[in-house]
């Protein structure tokens, strides 16, 4: 239990602060994701064959690779691809992105397309006819969006939403190999100089696992609040 | 780009070696425990609720992590026979991946067995077929064509996963990328023709499990 001590004597601080940084990339990926889903879902749907491809060529690019490809070409391409940007305007020194933006842009791409598969079921299973109603009412498109197609569409995407989240976060301990102290990489650490590898990554699993439930409690609440009425 | 392709193609034969293997231990392990969690007996059931909850809620990486650092650590089980196969990075990442899919494939399993209508079961009852009969002749039978959609996705996401071989020290696809790309430093050249690959092993399994589902279909 010693091992777990809060300051200098174990690892109990350091823990408990990679599991906060775990969260908050967690949270920052799964909004990069719901950005990516707001710009590919309605390309999804968009009458247009030639948006329906490039949304299609995202979602199935990235979810028929490996979340750790994905990041091992954000780890070693992301900083060169905005250098080469920054040459355009003329700005040539070296420029190092930060692990944790790196790390929540992977995991929101990854996660992104996932949402994207989500909103869009979750939008086409809207009965037809609410929409006619809406038109018939006189809603203005940007009403329609917002007090027809967002509420109901966020009942029916909240419980595979919590999955997406969920998927989120186990993928987040995968930017360990990119050098951001999150639980796993923590747990690494931890585990090399103490060399008690099975103390330290068994106390990670416990970790996540409780993420994981803690979660679940909390997306549980929101679906009872969003399917009110029904 | 076209020189780092031979040495992808072959990664990629690691790649579905790990694959191939875990999905068929994972397959057993995931039967054998969706039948547990019918058991009506309490603790039995809760077992085998605990291990698939367990192995979902935890990310693979930390599975991994424990079976191929955390188990070396006992000094007991060194001794034993056991550690031939643990100190193996290749059967850690196969007893890892084989644990993580069969408790997905338990809970895919679950389900279906869970759906079957009672009326077929009455109805093999009437005809004077025995229990277990009907368990391995029509419940098992009914429940792998009810999965297979689902079970479809777990083998993609499990292929997906067989990516983390790599932090483990094994030359599959995604470890040959990465040493290609830290040792050449085109990123993303690397990443098409891996990825290419990894896309390609996709397109052929979800067309395998489509024409499956159709052979296999009620109508």
């Amino acid at each position: 239990m010693e091992l777990l001590a809060f300051g200098d004597t174990g690892w109990g601080d350091e823990l408990f602060r990679a599991t906060l940084m775990t969260i908050a990339v967690s949270i920052t990926a799964m909004l990069i994701g719901f950005s990516f889903a707001g710009i590919f879902t309605p390309l999804k749907l968009s009458k247009f064959k030639s948006l329906n491809l490039i949304a299609n060529i995202y979602t199935t690019v990235i979810r028929g690779v490996p979340e750790l490809l994905v990041i091992y070409l954000f780890f070693f391409g992301g900083s060169g691809a905005i250098m080469f940007v920054a040459s355009m305007f003329g700005y040539n020194e070296y420029i190092e992105i930060n692990a944790f933006i790196t790390g929540s842009f992977a995991i929101g791409i990854i996660s992104g397309a996932y949402s994207t598969e989500v909103f869009r079921g979750a939008i086409q299973s809207i009965d037809k006819g609410q929409f006619e109603a809406a038109k018939v009412l006189g809603l203005s498109k940007f009403a329609q969006f917002y007090k027809i197609t967002l509420p109901q569409m966020l009942r029916l995407a909240i419980p595979n939403l919590s999955n997406v989240w969920q998927i989120t976060l186990k993928d987040t301990s995968l930017i360990s190999v990119t050098g951001l102290v999150e639980i796993m990489r923590q747990s690494y650490i931890a585990a090399g100089s103490t060399r008690d590898p099975l103390f330290f990554y068994s106390f990670a699993a416990v970790l996540y696992l409780l993420l994981t439930f803690l979660s679940m409690k909390l997306i549980n609440k929101l679906e009872v609040k969003y399917s009110r009425g029904y | 780009m076209i020189n780092s392709f031979p040495k992808l193609l072959n990664a990629a034969v690691i790649t579905l070696k790990l694959l191939s293997v875990s999905l068929i231990v994972g397959l057993f392990i995931g039967l054998l425990f969706a039948i547990l969690r019918l058991n009506k007996n309490v603790f039995i059931y809760k077992f085998a609720y605990g291990y698939s909850y367990i192995f979902r809620g935890t990310p693979l990486l930390v599975q991994i992590f424990i079976i191929y650092f955390g188990l070396g650590q006992i000094e007991y089980l060194r001794s034993t026979f056991l550690w031939v196969i643990l100190k193996e990075p290749y059967w850690c990442a196969i007893i890892a991946f084989a644990l993580n899919t069969g408790a997905y494939t338990s809970e895919i399993l679950r389900s279906a067995f869970q759906t079957i209508k009672p009326g077929i079961i009455e109805a093999g009852q009437s005809l004077g077929i025995s229990n277990k009969i009907i368990f391995y002749k029509i419940q098992i039978p009914i429940a792998i064509r009810q999965s297979l959609p689902a079970y479809g996705n777990e083998i993609i996401l499990m292929m997906k996963g067989t990516s983390l071989a790599s932090t483990v020290t094994l030359m599959d696809l995604t470890g040959v990328a990465k040493y290609i790309i830290s040792t050449t430093f085109k990123p993303i050249e690397v990443f098409i023709v891996a990825g290419g690959i990894y896309l390609f092993m996709t397109f052929v399994i979800h067309n395998v499990i489509k024409f499956l589902e159709k052979k296999y279909s009620f109508n």
